[in-house]
């Protein structure tokens, strides 16, 4: 009997573990800890479940199976997030989620036929059997929506953008509450019975966990990714109510909620509305925004470099292009150079750049950047037209005045970083291709700007040497 | 009716913390910088691998092999959950310490 108080009070301490190890979360100087806190908390959870839970006042048996599937999880896991390069976080991040939507969707299976002891009838129309279908459902989507999140952030998997698949979705919607109603409406039965039916509901919610994700957009996936995110703490929440677990029911609705919350808080810093994410609008509308006019004007290394140098103000704008050709650290030299030279540099981030929010925070910070060197959108666009020259490296949609004076366009009403307003602006590109919204730029066309086209690490490459040898 | 009445009932402790639980996290995340969006989903992900405890307690009484494969599977599921989520959260947050 200790054993079981010892538990119960192991998991009122983990639950207080999540709370706190959350809320440190919220701090830049206490996160790190609040992770770890979290983390303790965990540990401790599953160790005394090991230990000390009871069924039917049986012990947690095959327990050195157990621990070789921690153990071998364990590997697997710490190896792989050890490895992943910082631009993959946000493939990384939807994979784990995904692994913990099939854990949630397993357990439920494994219940379903343990309901009324295996060979007793069992009431369909019960709290039990609806928290099961719950679970098994969502965390069913959350697994196939996930594995398709990460193989279009990973580049496997294409968008398709099909406008009927919403009604497809739908009907996969109703078909599932046909289920639900169909299995609960059964009355007094052994539950292995209906197993079949059980086995067919999977398989429809992995199927609608596919089309669901496949007409998003890859630039949205973040979003959805927060989504399931979501999700997969509420399949986790309905073990809790099956197993009375309080740890599991406090983890895993705070991660619902909160996973909602920053589902919109996203939504918001890309101007956008949840429903229209899910039903993928986005890039699908046929608006080409305004026809663009003038010229390109193009600028050479050595008056760029002159330029920069003979700047007081300078104030550097990295978008996802930066991260992809690995040029953070690059970015990092050309600002110790100009400071050298007596040059203020600081970073100018927009909330959703890079592929998720403070994506490209992380990706600064893996490259030593200061992390006071980093200024939020709305703490640079009042000082913006005092600053001399606005680098802007591989970022195009954040900084497209066409959110502000275009209506037509797909990204009207997206607050930017308006690097119009500097007094110079260099645009460091590929080339002319279009940005993740697949829309024009008025700001390359733009009097003040000059193009440097080229990868984005070369380029920065010989710009510090240029800088260096004046 | 009375089936549903008696539902409530019987949840009605679980039913008090769900919804505790949902304005606390809708507390806690509301005041997170832009910054730290991204670890705190990284963060959040990792602790909804608490669904690793159920799986534990299915595998801990599993009697047939089937059941056996499947709890293992949904162990090691949950272990990736769990381990990578807060691995890959802490990694992040490192490079966020201040430098001089």
């Amino acid at each position: 009997m200790t054993g079981n108080y010892l538990l119960e009070i192991s998991y009122i301490i983990a639950s207080i573990l999540f709370i706190f190890g959350l809320k440190m979360l919220s701090h830049p100087e206490k996160a790190r800890k609040g992770n770890q806190w979290a983390a303790f908390g965990m540990i401790l959870a599953i160790i005394t479940t090991i230990l000390f839970h009871t069924k039917d006042g049986k012990h947690i048996g095959n327990i050195s199976y157990i621990i070789v599937a921690i153990v071998l999880g364990t590997i697997i896991g710490w190896t792989v997030a050890k490895k992943v390069k910082m631009t993959a976080m946000p493939q990384l991040v939807s994979l784990f989620n995904g692994m913990g939507g099939a854990c949630a969707a397993l357990i439920c299976l494994m219940e379903f036929p343990h309901l009324g002891q295996v060979t007793n009838n069992f009431n369909m129309f019960s709290g039990e059997v609806f928290d099961l279908l719950i679970g098994l459902v969502i965390g069913s989507v959350s697994f196939a929506g996930s594995m398709i999140a990460f193989g279009k952030l990973n580049g496997n998997i294409g968008d398709l953008r099909i406008k009927s698949m919403r009604f497809v979705n739908i009907g996969f919607l109703l078909i599932i509450i046909l289920f639900f109603i169909f299995i609960m409406s059964r009355g007094y039965i052994i539950p292995i019975t209906i197993m079949p039916y059980i086995y067919l509901l999977l398989g429809i919610s992995l199927i609608y966990g596919i089309s669901f994700v496949m007409p998003i957009g890859g630039a949205d996936m973040p979003v959805v990714i927060s989504l399931l995110n979501s999700f997969t703490g509420v399949a986790a929440a309905t073990g809790g109510f099956l197993y009375h677990n309080q740890a599991m029911l406090t983890g895993g609705i705070l991660v619902g909620s909160a996973g909602t919350i920053l589902t919109i808080l996203m939504c918001k810093a890309m101007n956008r509305s949840l429903i229209n994410v899910i039903v993928g609008v986005f890039g699908g509308s046929s608006a080409i925004g305004k026809q663009t006019v003038g010229n390109i004007k193009e600028i050479t290394l050595s008056d760029a470099s002159i330029l920069l140098s003979y700047s007081q103000k300078v104030v550097i704008v990295p978008g996802y292009g930066l991260a992809v050709a690995q040029a953070q650290h690059l970015c990092h030299d050309l600002e110790k150079i100009l400071e050298e030279k007596g040059v203020e540099v600081s970073y100018a981030i927009h909330p959703v750049a890079g592929r998720m929010p403070g994506h490209m925070n992380v990706l600064l910070a893996e490259a030593d950047v200061s992390y006071d060197k980093l200024i939020e959108m709305d703490e640079i666009n009042p000082v913006m037209p005092n600053i001399d020259v606005c680098v802007i490296i591989g970022a195009n949609d954040v900084v497209n005045p066409a959110a502000e004076d275009d209506p037509a366009s797909p990204i009207y009403g997206m607050p930017i970083i308006k690097a119009y307003n500097a007094k110079n602006i260099i645009v460091m590109k590929r080339g002319m291709g279009k940005g993740y919204a697949a829309i024009e730029n008025n700001l390359f066309f733009n009097d003040k700007t000059r193009m440097l086209f080229g990868d984005a690490k070369a380029t920065l490459q010989k710009l510090v040497t240029e800088i260096k040898n004046l | 009716m009375e089936q549903i009445l008696s539902f409530i009932y019987s949840f009605k402790e679980p039913i008090f913390i769900v919804i505790l639980s949902i304005f606390l996290g809708i507390e806690v995340i509301s005041h997170v910088p832009a910054v730290l969006h991204t670890p705190l989903m990284s963060g959040a992900n990792a602790i909804h691998g608490v669904v690793i405890i159920g799986a534990i307690i299915v595998m801990g009484h599993a009697i047939s092999t089937i059941s056996m494969i499947i709890g293992f599977i949904a162990v090691v599921l949950g272990t990736l959950n769990v381990v990578g989520g807060f691995v890959v959260t802490d990694r992040m947050l490192e490079m966020f310490k201040k430098k001089k």
